[in-house]
């Protein structure tokens, strides 16, 4: 599924005088099989942008199409919430923090949860292979599904939150902030588990992110945020080498980035996507060639 | 005398079950030894369940060790007198800053602690002035601290931790929720309370940048110090990072594989500036 916004605008509290305008005006094509970074400062839009994408937050203006299904907000309402349902379980949210949403006595019962909800006529054994076969793809064990998710450590619950999303099979899976408070281990192994999700389960991945050097890394294309509209889209690459813009913007820029803007200030252009491995790679080939 | 020190302390969580017949005990600190000189700044580093959260506690009495021994300024934590003292001397600010906020504005938040303890009025008002300022909350002092950004209310909860006039500031991975820009805000008011006003630092933290500019580090590892030693030297110890399930900052990793892709480049390089100076040196040259 495609997710094609265009013009989508928003504006939290209207009509009272705390109205603040979230997006203003969002044009953004995420195709699928992507893995999509948007980066943006606290406020820029991000996290309003992404509760779009499972109508969280209705269309209020402008247009939204994931997939065939349109959320735009010429579309009727009555029309548009016969299929919401169906397209909260294709598109998957994860939020910030979502260990604290485990409630359930059982990290399979909470996973299960999500299942129930999306198809309350499910057979016990349908639940079943859904719940084992969604914890088996986030790495716990079937004895670990029997615990309360409070014995748990901090990586293994954020994983059971994520199992509790893609217990319904969802193609795409939008992740808020996914590493965020994780030590630098669980980190790892949470990006090598989204990586691969994305190859397995979910045909689209999109992270919201402020850190730069882990979008380098990771995504395909990215989405920068500012004020409330998507200001930049385009590959890694492209986006990182535009670092005046970004500073502009009041936004870091990779470790990568930086280090070759200065060393193109001395003449050395490094044609890179900006992701470590790759810059390391291409730095060396070029001392290399240099000091040959 | 030291700000602060540790010696072999143990410290073990013990549950009870619903008769409080006491059921299993969990060691998490075990013969930890820890000296931090007045003034210093210095990081505790670990994965989640290393025991630094419980080492921050034992710093303020908020735990006393099952074994051994905290002095803090001189006085021992197990001094039920001396306890009251400790905490004027000893400010924390932990993780989520809206978990630590008593007031609704920011500063009848930050008088809550001065308030607390009894400070004169004059001087309370004084202590009130110096925390918002340095802090840089002082714009906002009537605002309503539910409407700040993150990186403004955890400076706010600083300024509360350090209104009591403290002479150590203990961080609970309180950057750990912040944007790149909040976190730049609170360290950079960290630098200056260590710097200026000489106040010590402990600071608890994932993120290895920030480790890299402390004077010393002090690696945990299953309730044990696996390393301590500066930066350089910390960071420079592949196998120590590895097992305690740590990495190097940015800039040394990029130039590790530089290195090992036979570029001639030296040291551990913490920061991407110097980084970027040897780099610029070496295509120069060829």
């Amino acid at each position: 599924m495609r997710i094609v916004s265009e013009g989508l605008t928003f504006t939290y509290n209207k009509k009272t005088k705390f109205a603040k305008k979230a997006l203003d005006g969002v044009s953004l094509v995420i195709e699928e099989g992507e893995f999509f970074g948007i980066i943006g400062h606290t406020g820029s839009g991000k996290s309003t942008f992404i509760q779009h994408l499972n109508a969280l937050i209705p269309v209020e203006e402008g247009t939204l199409k994931i997939g065939d299904r349109d959320l735009s907000a010429s579309v009727k309402k009555s029309k548009k919430k016969k299929f919401y349902r169906e397209l909260r379980s294709k598109v998957g949210m994860v939020f910030q923090y979502p260990e604290y949403q485990l409630f359930a006595e059982t990290v399979y019962d909470d996973v299960a949860f999500g299942y129930k909800n999306f198809f309350p006529e499910a057979k016990k054994e349908d639940i079943d292979a859904a719940v084992y076969g969604a914890l088996e793809m986030v790495g716990l064990s079937r004895e670990q599904a029997g615990k309360s998710p409070f014995e748990l450590s901090g990586g293994q619950k954020r994983r059971a939150a994520i199992a509790g999303v893609i217990v319904t099979r969802p193609e795409i899976l939008v992740l808020d902030e996914p590493v965020a408070g994780l030590d630098p281990k669980g980190k790892r192994e949470l990006m090598a588990l989204l990586h691969y999700l994305h190859g397995t389960a979910c045909k689209t991945v999109v992270i919201v992110s402020h850190d730069m050097d882990e979008v380098a890394d990771n995504c395909t294309r990215i989405a920068v945020f500012s004020e409330g509209k998507a200001v930049m889209q385009g590959s890694p690459a492209e986006i990182f080498s535009k670092t005046e813009e970004l500073v502009n913007l009041r936004l870091d820029v990779p470790v990568t980035a930086y280090l070759s803007e200065r060393l193109e200030e001395v003449g050395t252009k490094i044609e890179t996507d900006y992701s470590v491995a790759d810059f390391t790679e291409k730095t060396i080939k070029a001392y290399g060639g240099k000091s040959l | 005398m030291y700000a602060i020190e540790f010696e072999n302390v143990s410290f073990s969580y013990s549950g009870t079950d619903v008769n409080d017949n006491l059921t299993k005990t969990e060691e998490v600190l075990s013969d930890f030894r820890m000296k931090v000189e007045k003034g210093a700044f210095v990081a505790l580093l670990g994965r989640n369940g290393s025991g630094k959260s419980t080492c921050a506690k034992l710093i303020n009495g908020l735990l006393v060790p099952t074994s051994g021994k905290v002095t803090v300024l001189g006085m021992d934590t197990q001094d039920k007198k001396s306890l009251f003292e400790i905490r004027k001397k000893a400010g924390m600010v932990f993780q989520n800053p809206d978990n630590q906020q008593v007031a609704s504005i920011v500063e009848d938040d930050v008088a809550f602690g001065p308030e607390n303890i009894g400070m004169p009025r004059e001087e309370m008002k004084k202590r009130i002035d110096y925390a918002l300022k340095v802090t840089g909350t002082e714009e906002f002092r009537k605002a309503q601290a539910s409407r700040l950004s993150g990186g403004q209310k955890q400076r706010v909860a600083i300024a509360g931790a350090i209104a009591i006039n403290p002479e150590i500031l203990i961080l609970d991975e309180s950057t750990s929720m912040l944007d790149p820009k909040g976190r730049r805000e609170v360290m950079s008011v960290i630098r200056t309370l260590n710097r200026e006003e000489g106040m010590t630092v402990i600071d608890i933290t994932h993120y290895m940048d920030e480790a890299a500019e402390a004077d010393a580090i002090y690696v945990l590892n299953e309730g044990k110090i696996a390393k301590t030693g500066t930066p350089e030297e910390v960071f420079s110890d592949a196998e120590t990072l590895e097992r305690c399930g740590l990495e190097l900052p940015r800039a040394a990793l990029i130039a590790k594989k530089l290195k090992e892709g036979g570029l001639p480049i030296d040291g551990v390089n913490l920061d991407k500036g110097g980084l970027s100076e040897k780099l610029c040196e070496l295509f120069r040259k060829v």
